[in-house]
């Protein structure tokens, strides 16, 4: 490793900082929870500065090139975001504080309610979901609180498609459902065939991602809303990618009863090492009650003069709290930077251009990377990393050769139906000039494929570090490093 | 790729050796060559458990994919692979052989029919190739 971790520079008796002399009472702690040794590093201040900038610098980052991690949304995020939330009054409030005094942070939650209500067609919303996967959650949870409450308990079978996320089957196993798959047709498309078959009085739902993780718009979504609609189940959307409809369809609008929303995608929060997350729910009149609570309400109407008193309030039926206080309100503050920062016009302008950078991209590789499902797609298009007359090549090969040309690699052996996938989703963020320099390296590789092959199987070249061991490293974790303690 | 003559297949990649009364399951060698690295397995019943047709007996993990292993047929679980679990990468290097998962009495011998053979299973394979 180039950079050494911060056991391997602890020296003895050094260290960065000094606590202030003691000015409140000593209390003890429980005996059991007092440790004789407590191995931790001891470095001095400018070390571990230098530490994690030169860490910060071998990284790779949306602020240092494309990263076209299929159905991550990996958009630029706006500085101005950064700016809005380091408001000393957003930043430096408490969630303990009384409500008189955070009435801007709840005008900022209540709004963004109401944004988020308009663009996903839903006549409620809770903010508390602390991620897309803990959105799901949410949601099939309110699904199951629904049928509870009309004393439906035998619906507990969740419908998910081949094409879905990954998260979907686990979301409705942890709820205590049974899922059962759904195949897709020729043209990626949920089948509905056996949708039908599976529409009986055990059904509580359908999970649904659209588009979906092909890339491609759910093109019977109507039929299929209607038909699950028909049997007394309910759809749940996931709202991975949004990004492709802002503006355009509302999911509310196709007959979804509930769906998250992903701040940290759609909505330009930062994402991966630099989130958290944020996962919104919106849900239709029917499941508005379930809501989780407490969601942002207006307690007392304002006038001209006098803004509204705004307080927080729990649904009638609500499944209770999923989260900590309020969820991550340091993401709201991002998310509606974004939303009155782009306004209704510049939303749909998004995914126009998110749409149309996946379509050209689409086009530009489609004669050299096979796209099993060749279609006008959405806001991302799934091909494939293998060649007949490379047999010896894989899309993780692919993959790894991207990164010497500094591109993150796309999103690769997902989804799980088609064979060596490359989820390739460019964002509306990147320029032309951008996309063709990425599919010069796409081109390139698929050439190195046939003519030099070995510069693919030892790929990255370029990286701080080479092929790392992925066997080695899932069955050998290594999650601490300790400072061994000195012999006494 | 291997693909035995004497085994049973089924859609999902599993296959079903049958011994008089007595099924063998594990996962084939596409299956394998298709998830790439084993690195866990985690076997889901237990000897004593009746299980169906379809359920899931065990969770195979690459550093690619997670697959679930169902149950090609019906019945009472004998025996499941216990060593598996500490080399998973067995399921790579020995498919039919050290790497099977569960063994079963078989509760419905008509579901049998329902399996592929040896030379359905190759055509089902190689449909799904180029």
């Amino acid at each position: 490793m180039p950079e050494p971790q911060l056991c391997d520079i602890s020296v003895p008796g050094r260290r960065g900082m000094r606590y202030p002399a003691v000015d409140v009472p000593k209390s003890e702690l429980p005996a059991g929870l007092v440790r004789e040794e407590l191995p931790l590093p001891e470095i001095s201040e400018v070390d571990v500065v230098r530490h994690f900038t030169r860490l910060s610098q071998l990284n790779y980052a949306i602020d240092l090139g494309m990263y076209p991690l299929g159905s991550c949304t990996m958009k630029y995020n706006p500085k101005v975001n950064e700016d809005a939330a380091r408001l000393s009054g957003f930043a430096l409030i408490h969630p303990l504080q009384p409500v008189d005094t955070v009435q801007g942070a709840l005008a900022l939650m209540y709004e963004l309610q109401e944004m988020l209500k308009e663009i996903g067609g839903f006549p409620a919303v809770s903010l508390q979901p602390a991620a897309g996967a803990h959105g799901e959650l949410t949601g099939v949870l309110i699904i199951r609180a629904y049928h509870r409450d009309r004393g439906d308990t035998q619906r507990k079978k969740i419908l998910i498609p081949d094409s879905a996320h990954g998260t979907n089957p686990a979301t409705s196993a942890m709820a205590g459902m049974e899922v059962v798959q759904l195949p897709s047709d020729a043209r990626g498309n949920i089948d509905l065939e056996a949708l039908r078959s599976h529409c009986d009085e055990r059904l509580a739902g359908l999970m649904l991602t659209n588009p979906n993780t092909l890339g491609l718009f759910e093109e019977n979504i109507l039929e299929i809303t209607e038909m699950v609609h028909a049997a007394g189940g309910l759809v749940y959307g996931d709202g991975a990618n949004m990004n492709a409809l802002l503006g355009i369809a509302r999911p509310g609008d196709l007959g979804i009863d509930v769906l998250h929303y992903n701040l940290h995608k759609t909505f330009s929060t930062p994402h991966g090492g630099g989130g958290p997350g944020s996962g919104p729910v919106g849900v239709s009149e029917l499941l508005a009650d379930f809501l989780p609570a407490p969601v942002v309400t207006i307690v007392e109407e304002g006038d001209e003069e006098i803004p509204p008193l705004y307080g927080y309030s729990t649904p009638a039926k609500s499944i209770g709290r999923v989260k900590a206080f309020y969820g991550h309100f340091g993401m709201f503050v991002r998310a509606y930077t974004y939303i009155r920062m782009y306004g209704p016009d510049g939303l749909r302008k998004v995914s126009e251009h998110a749409v149309l950078n996946a379509n050209y991209l689409r086009v530009l590789l489609k004669d050299t990377y096979r796209v099993p499902y060749d279609r006008v797609c959405m806001h991302e298009f799934v091909a494939e990393g293998r060649w007949a007359d490379a047999p010896d090549i894989h899309a993780l090969d692919v993959a790894k050769r991207l990164m010497d040309f500094d591109f993150h690699p796309p999103t690769n052996y997902f989804p799980l139906i088609v064979p060596e996938a490359l989820m390739i989703e460019p964002t509306e963020t990147e320029s032309k000039e951008t996309l063709d320099a990425f599919a010069a390296a796409m081109l390139r590789i698929a050439e190195e494929a046939r003519n030099n092959p070995d510069i693919l199987h030892s790929a990255p070249h370029q990286t701080p570090v080479g092929r790392l061991d992925e066997v080695k490293a899932a069955k050998e974790l290594v999650l601490c490093c300790g400072v061994s303690a000195p012999a006494i | 790729m291997n693909i035995p003559g004497d085994l049973k297949y089924t859609k999902n990649d599993e296959w079903l050796q049958i011994e008089g009364n007595t099924g063998t399951i594990g996962i084939t060698d596409y299956a394998q060559d298709q998830l790439s690295d084993i690195v866990f397995v985690e076997v889901l019943v237990a000897e004593g458990d009746e299980v169906r047709q379809g359920d899931s007996c065990a969770t195979v993990e690459s550093v690619k994919a997670a697959a679930d292993v169902y149950m090609p047929v019906s019945g009472k679980i004998i025996a499941v692979n216990e060593a598996l679990a500490d080399t998973p990468e067995k399921v790579n290097s020995d498919p039919y052989g050290e790497a099977w998962m569960v063994k079963l009495q078989m509760g419905n011998p008509d579901e049998v029919a329902g399996l592929m053979d040896a030379d359905a299973y190759e055509k089902y394979c190689a449909e799904r190739e180029h």
